[in-house]
């Protein structure tokens, strides 16, 4: 079975081609039969193949399957080649699961939009290039996939590009994620500099031959790795465009800009944990930057009204967890967390677009209200989602979350105040998460007379994803139980191979710290829930209770309020001192130096060969024999010289 | 006896004598039938040195440039009369579009 | 003086003869006449040189055909050599052009004379050669085998000419020359009409 890995990223190429070539040529139907069926045959596959992948021996769980040669140029050598090992396994399985899923609600959602087809065709492509991305079995072909998928991006964010919003956001995502890229490029040519291949497997065996522990090299590396990290993970300081994309489809923000592409930055970092684990300096900056963006964006989603937008800088705080939880060294508790959030945060973007269609498209929560009782599906779903990020027990985000806090609190990389500020932010999260829930589903009905009357559950392939998702956010924790509770963890052990050396650390230093701590463990975790359970009382108090004690406080911090609301004024940061300089400087660059400089030249060179020309054509008689004659002359000039010789 | 050479030196005088009809011909059709005729001393310079070296591979070649000289010819011919039904006229200094 | 070498001085002679007065004639027709019979000449050299079959395709392809086509051209154009040539200015004088002309030829035999070929034996009817030298089945072995390809590329050649002398004459103002009758014209419109009423 693991022959045909390769067929698990074709079968979405497949749909991609078909749905692309017949634009507008097929019915309804059998655009949604390809498209989802498609991402259906990947994830069949890819269950498939986990489960071979299980049978086998622990230490061997690696199938690489080299398709052909792509770019043979000296020593430089590039294989189109597919890695199945227990990380990309699991991230397969994630990709192509909750895709199928969100593939399956778009088709009731996108129902009556008139680019039809085209969605599909974009959710295929996309679907393509993420599993590409994570099956590549080296950076270059990774950075196709990561490429693809951040085109996909911005076709998708952009997809109702008859509004001017929609496409300025589409390239406000295309334009930050080139920063991002560019160091991803730079970093790739530091890897092949130094160990001479660009294939994972062998940088990760080389790696720690090659650099010198916590050396200068290696550092500049990670670094720049990390940079086309932040850039497609949405992590300060390049997270602006994620709650822009918002503008995209619904659906589309819970596959692409919540469950799977955003964590693509995740995953590789994860994917050269060999590297980043050989230079804490890398580590310390990738731990702190997660912790500074989850903390800051958290805050940022506490003032918005937006149901989306709250929901997008939930997005950028959970990925700040798992770079946090990266930074810190324990990458299998990222990639844990990774696969939770992507359960839960799909099925919170769903929800959330089950009740923006239900509302005719209204997304400010402030028109929102009383929803409860019009949409009991999708509420449930949405509430136990909700329960899930909030990191309440037994759901799958509490124990994922709380991996994290544990491993930010003890790793060897790890300090206190990290686990403080992802402590206090595990509170925001939960506040702001229910802060959402109150104000949609419960209180007053807000919204005008004319919405009341249209609301309405949605279809049942919208609600059917809902409640496997939601199936998936109660349950998908219980993979990773840590070993506190008695039981191995099952999802660090399955991800060990591919860990090898960071796991290794890890665990010495658990056991090293022995069962000391495990008091500690106990009191943490003990901790957190009381904090998420005093926030969702104050959630409930502001915003459900007593709404006008949310109204006073907010004038009394108004200020605060402002900035909350104005997302820091971070946009306009942007715009004043990036912007406008390279605005300016490219109104000089074409003004001055291309209008008068380069013009200048190169008018001044033809207007000179004008002038010979205009000399030189009486030359051109026109006539053939003149023409004849002067070659005739000039053969006869050859042969004399050859003649003379 | 007849050496390679006095062949040779006809094929250059017949040579010779169609760069002259090209060089001096007015009319069109003149001009090219002395192109005909340069293909064809060379096509004797061929036919001279295969004998003389005694392969045939010359004669192959003879064959070929026959072939293109009738293409040539099937080309040319269809030019002269399109640009006969558009200036009335077969002289060639008549077709100087082309100059400055 | 042997009758090779009579044979080769009578047909050198004819064959330069032919082609001066090709050139040096007003009436294309006439032009022709002389051209063909420069021809017929040099296919006597071919004779003697032993190419017998491409002796025969010179006069039936070159004379027969080629040449054919130029009388038909010029018969159908109308041309009698009473046209008006004119005779306007030339940038480059007759004379320099013929004696630049004769100095290419005399710079071509000293290239000749200045041993750019070695073998001086005499070659003619009289010297012996294969049995099959330039036959039929010699030259059309070669050609069929290790010219093969050449062969096949000469037959395109010739389809592309044919295609573009087609094209270039036409007469585009008369429209499609190349449709007979009127028949599909007139019910072209008919099938447009009925495949509009159906939508």
């Amino acid at each position: 079975m693991s022959d045909y890995l390769f067929l698990i990223p074709l079968f979405p190429l497949i749909g991609f081609i078909t749905n692309g070539l017949l634009i507008g040529r097929l019915p309804k139907p059998v655009i949604s039969f390809v498209g989802c069926s498609t991402v259906f045959l990947s994830f069949a596959l890819s269950v498939m193949v986990f489960f071979e992948l299980k049978a086998m021996p622990a230490g061997l769980r690696v199938i690489e399957q080299v398709l052909f040669t792509w770019i043979p140029s000296g020593s430089f050598h590039v294989n189109i080649g597919l890695l199945l090992d227990p990380l990309s396994a699991v991230m397969i399985l994630v990709v192509s699961g909750v895709g199928f899923l969100i593939h399956v609600y778009s088709v009731g959602y996108m129902h009556n939009d008139p680019g039809y087809g085209r969605y599909f065709t974009y959710l295929n492509l996309f679907t393509f290039a993420m599993l590409t991305l994570v099956l590549a079995d080296n950076f270059l072909l990774m950075f196709v996939g990561w490429e693809g998928v951040g085109l996909c991006s911005y076709l998708l964010i952009g997809f109702w590009f008859e509004k001017k919003s929609a496409s300025d956001a589409g390239k406000k995502a295309f334009i930050v994620n080139r920063i991002g890229d560019f160091g991803f490029l730079l970093g790739m040519f530091l890897v092949f500099w130094t160990v001479g291949s660009l294939d994972f497997l062998t940088v990760s065996e080389k790696a720690p031959e090659v650099f010198t522990y916590g050396g200068a090299l290696i550092t500049t590396t990670c670094i720049l790795l990390f940079v086309g990290a932040v850039g497609k993970s949405a992590q300060i300081p390049l997270y602006v465009w994620l709650p822009d994309a918002m503008e995209g489809p619904t659906p589309v923000s819970a596959l692409i800009h919540a469950a799977t592409m955003v964590t693509a930055g995740v995953y590789m970092v994860a994917r050269t944990n060999a590297l980043f684990i050989l230079t804490p300096d890398a580590l310390l900056v990738v731990a702190i930057i997660g912790v500074v963006t989850a903390f800051f964006a958290a805050t940022i989603g506490l003032a918005q009204n937006d149901i989306k937008r709250v929901l997008a800088y939930s997005t950028v705080s959970q990925l700040g967890y798992m770079f946090l939880a990266c930074g810190v060294a324990s990458f299998a508790a990222g990639i844990f967390h990774l696969m939770t959030h992507a359960f839960f945060k799909a099925l919170l973007f769903l929800g959330a677009g089950s009740v923006i269609h239900a509302m005719s498209d209204e997304q400010d929560m402030r028109n929102m209200g009383g929803l409860k009782k019009y949409l009991p599906i999708t509420f449930s779903t949405m509430f136990i989602a909700t329960l899930a990020i909030a990191g309440i027990p037994p759901l799958s985000g509490f124990f994922s979350k709380d991996e994290i806090l544990w491993k930010s609190f003890s790793s060897d990389f790890g300090h206190p105040l990290f686990w403080i500020l992802g402590f206090v932010t595990a509170g925001l999260t939960a506040f702001y998460m229910f802060r959402l829930v109150f104000m949609t589903f419960y209180g007053k009905e807000r919204m005008d007379d004319k919405t009341r009357t249209h609301i309405h559950e949605s279809p049942k392939t919208m609600t059917i994803p809902l409640i496997i998702l939601a199936v998936f956010s109660v349950i998908g924790g219980f993979v990773g139980i840590p070993h506190i509770f008695g039981v191995t963890n099952q999802f660090e052990h399955w991800l060990e191979p591919v860990m090898a050396t960071s796991a290794g650390a890890a665990e010495s230093h658990v056991l090293a710290a022995g069962g000391g701590d495990t008091g500690m463990e106990w009191t943490l975790m003990l901790l957190s829930v009381v904090l998420v359970a005093v926030s969702i009382y104050f959630a409930h108090l502001l915003y459900k209770k007593r709404t006008e004690l949310a109204t006073s406080l907010r004038e009394r911090f108004s200020g605060l309020h402002r900035t909350l609301l104005n997302k820091y004024y971070v946009d306009e940061f942007y715009g004043a001192v990036v912007v406008r300089p390279v605005v300016y400087l490219s109104l000089f660059l074409w003004k001055v130096f291309d209008v008068v400089v380069i013009d200048g030249f190169l008018n001044g060179l033809a207007s000179r060969y004008h002038e010979v020309s205009e000399f030189l054509r009486f030359g051109q008689t026109g006539r053939v024999r003149t023409y004849a004659t002067v070659f005739i002359f000039g053969v006869v000039l050859v042969v004399a010289y050859m003649l003379m010789d | 006896m007849i050496t390679l050479s006095a062949y040779v030196i006809v094929a250059i005088v017949l040579f010779g004598i169609g760069t002259i009809g090209v060089l001096i011909s007015r009319n069109l059709i003149i001009l090219f039938m002395s192109v005909e005729l340069m293909l064809n001393a060379a096509n004797l310079t061929l036919i001279a040195f295969s004998r003389a070296m005694n392969v045939l591979d010359g004669h192959v070649f003879v064959f070929l440039v026959l072939t293109i000289a009738a293409a040539e010819a099937a080309v040319g011919l269809a030019m002269v009369i399109t640009l006969f039904r558009n200036r009335e006229t077969i002289n060639i200094d008549r077709y100087d579009l082309l100059k400055w | 003086m042997n009758l090779d070498t009579l044979i080769f001085i009578i047909s050198a002679v004819v064959a330069v003869f032919g082609g001066t007065m090709m050139i040096a004639q007003r009436n294309p027709v006439l032009s022709v006449m002389y051209l063909i019979l420069s021809l017929v000449a040099q296919a006597v050299l071919y004779v003697q040189l032993g190419a017998l079959f491409l002796g025969a395709i010179l006069i039936i392809v070159y004379s027969g055909a080629i040449l054919v086509l130029f009388l038909f051209v010029i018969m159908l154009l109308n041309l009698r050599g009473t046209e008006d040539l004119g005779h306007g200015s030339q940038p480059i004088s007759r004379f320099t052009k013929f004696v630049l002309s004769i100095l290419f030829v005399f710079e071509l035999i000293a290239v000749v004379k200045t041993g750019f070929i070695r073998s001086e034996s005499p070659i003619g009817m009289m010297t012996t050669v294969a049995e099959d030298f330039g036959s039929v089945k010699a030259v059309a072995t070669l050609l069929f085998t290790k010219y093969v390809y050449p062969f096949e590329l000469a037959g395109i050649l010739l389809l592309a000419a044919i295609v573009g002398a087609v094209v270039m004459t036409r007469d585009s103002q008369r429209g499609d020359s190349l449709r007979i009758g009127s028949a599909p014209d007139s019910q072209a419109p008919d099938i447009e009409q009925e495949t509009g009423g159906e939508q």
